[in-house]
């Protein structure tokens, strides 16, 4: 079985009357980065919530193979944690209810955020974080999971251009030196066109693009995904060619 | 930093000599001494010659009220401690449910029934269990099982017991059951026996070493819903589980003493500054925090004016201004935001 998530005709209604989204089909390779893109209330957030199972579909199938983590959309706390304690409760699944984190879960934390370059941060309070060190903690979280597919849900949004490229690079790194397979929703085509091997576009309730990313995500797809035309540019940086997408927007 | 590394075994001395200094002070003061000796000296269950003042006052008078002032100020901290991180919320108390309206009314009503004490502490309980039923029942109709649920539900519940409240005291007879209701609303330790301590101490066992059990899990629910749910858990049979023992808890306080409020609400602040936010250090050090003031505020109670003042009306008193003055200073210290 090479694919982590393979979903046929998958539908979603809340009310019966009307679709979320229905007739939706696509297979995730084990390994692969795969991107959501679509208008804000298309349903990527419903589908990502149906792939943790946090949604029942309400047709279709969906098939699962392997443990799911999730990165919620940038957050922040309630409560003054520290980012140790932020990370450790990726590990809710590894302990018992009556249990508190062990001394393995403290070292699988601080390892995890050693690797992130976070290590210096354990004891601070999270939500004193800039965005981009709040998402790499919340990534790390989820790791720690020791999960097989990490799911997350607008990676680089209120993020700076800077933190954005370090969330895309590990993105792509998490896939390829961990072998995870990563389904992210975004609402920038070029982060998907830079980092993910396969998209999915979500143009209206039923309708859909779905391929690699290289052929997905064009400039007719992405006219009727956003109603705003967007400009395939391809251009030479640093001895690498590099494709982008530019929004035009009109006076 | 030394008193967060240390603040267990420091409160927990802090307590013990407070209680120690509580038997020795009252309108008949006993030297420490003798307090010691007789504690130290007198076996469980054991009898005495009643003209044996010092005894009769150290073991049948002070001893269960410092135990039952304790046990209800730690139960009440750990209990306020818990809703805190449950509902995401630092103006939320452990009454939030209801169950505190609800065994107030079973107490009053036990009153007006011309009930004893035991009637009380039943009914009291009793309706105090009930309103968790019935707010368990109200959010799972409404169809709102998240958080706004079960506060809309404490709300109708508060309102309505409180509706029953008025009605009882207004057909209550104002010379013989008045008074009394108005009293025991205002809460008081001064009827504190060994079996009330005994109902508290099994209340406080159960519920309150199942809450510490739990209390890294608080942690993935102060989280939110959907968070916590991705983590792993099941959010709703914890939250309703966690809501279940404060709610008996509280349910045990007000059925032994009445009302006696603020406590859950202002504890865990107090007990955030010293520790953080983490619950897993929280909320041992809430109940020990618990325990040490309301047991200050029952001392300054029965020893303030030569008649005893309800410890409800103490502890809003004097506890107001504190919290107001801490909470300026600490300018929020433990909460990440409004």
């Amino acid at each position: 079985m090479n694919n982590a998530i393979c979903f046929e005709n998958l539908g979603f209604t809340y009310t019966h009357e009307t679709w979320v989204f229905r007739h939706c089909n696509a297979m995730i390779e084990k390994g692969s980065v795969f991107a959501i893109l679509g208008p804000n209330g298309r349903g990527k957030t419903t589908l990502l919530k149906a792939l943790l199972k946090l949604h029942k579909p309400s047709e279709g199938s969906l098939e699962v193979h392997g443990k799911i983590a999730f990165v919620p959309q940038l957050f922040s706390v309630t409560f003054a944690y520290t980012v140790l304690d932020m990370v450790l409760m990726g590990r809710a699944s590894k302990i018992g209810l009556f249990s508190q984190p062990s001394a393995k879960d403290r070292t699988i934390a601080l390892a995890s955020l050693e690797r992130f370059g976070l290590a210096h941060l354990a004891h601070h309070s999270f939500d004193e974080l800039s965005g981009g060190q709040r998402q790499l903690v919340i990534i790390t979280r989820a790791l720690v999971a020791e999960a097989d597919i990490l799911v997350l849900d607008e990676p680089t949004s209120a993020l700076d251009m800077k933190n954005q490229a370090l969330v895309l690079s590990w993105i792509h790194r998490l896939s390829k030196e961990d072998g995870l397979t990563i389904v992210f929703t975004t609402h920038h085509p070029h982060h998907a066109l830079a980092v993910s091997d396969n998209a999915l576009l979500m143009i209206d309730e039923a309708s859909f693009a779905y391929g690699k990313s290289q052929e997905v995500l064009n400039e007719a797809n992405l006219l009727a995904l956003y109603g705003v035309p967007l400009k395939h540019v391809i251009f030479e940086f640093e001895n690498e060619t590099v494709e982008s997408f530019v929004p035009v927007f009109k006076k | 930093m030394f008193f967060k590394t240390y603040s267990m075994p420091i409160l927990l001395l802090v307590l013990l000599c407070l209680s120690v200094v509580a038997l020795t002070i009252g309108r008949y003061p006993i030297p420490i001494g003798d307090v010691l000796s007789i504690v130290v000296t007198t076996p469980p269950n054991a009898s005495h010659l009643s003209s044996d003042a010092p005894w009769v006052i150290v073991e049948i008078v002070r001893l269960p009220r410092v135990l039952l002032v304790v046990l209800s100020g730690m139960g009440l901290a750990l209990a306020g401690a818990c809703m805190q991180g449950v509902f995401r919320n630092p103006l939320v108390g452990p009454e939030v449910v209801g169950v505190s309206s609800g065994a107030s009314f079973g107490g009053v009503l036990a009153i007006i029934l011309g009930w004893t004490s035991w009637g009380i502490v039943v009914m009291a309980f009793g309706f105090g269990a009930s309103a968790l039923v019935v707010a368990f029942v109200l959010a799972k109709f409404s169809g709102k099982a998240s958080i706004l649920g079960i506060v809309l539900s404490g709300v109708i519940i508060s309102s309505f017991f409180g509706a029953l409240m008025g009605v009882a005291q207004y057909f209550a007879d104002p010379q013989t059951k008045l008074p009394g209701i108005i009293y025991w609303l205002m809460g008081s330790f001064a009827e504190a026996t060994y079996e009330k301590v005994s109902i508290m101490s099994l209340v406080m066992l159960c519920a309150g070493g199942l809450l510490i059990a739990l209390r890294w899990r608080i942690n993935l629910l102060s989280l939110g819903e959907s968070d916590a749910t991705s983590l792993g858990i099941n959010v709703h049979f914890l939250r309703w589980s966690i809501v279940a023992l404060v709610s008996l808890i509280v349910a045990a306080q007000v059925s032994v003493s009445g009302g006696v409020g603020w406590v859950g609400l202002v504890i865990p602040h107090f007990a955030r500054m010293l520790t953080g936010a983490e619950h897993t250090k929280l909320l041992p050090v809430s109940a020990l925090m618990g325990g040490i003031y309301l047991l200050m505020m029952d001392t300054l109670a029965r020893t303030l004016t030569p008649q005893e003042i309800p410890i409800g009306l103490i502890t809003a008193l004097i506890g107001t201004p504190i919290f107001a003055v801490v909470f300026w200073k600490m300018q929020g210290k433990g909460w990440s935001h409004e």
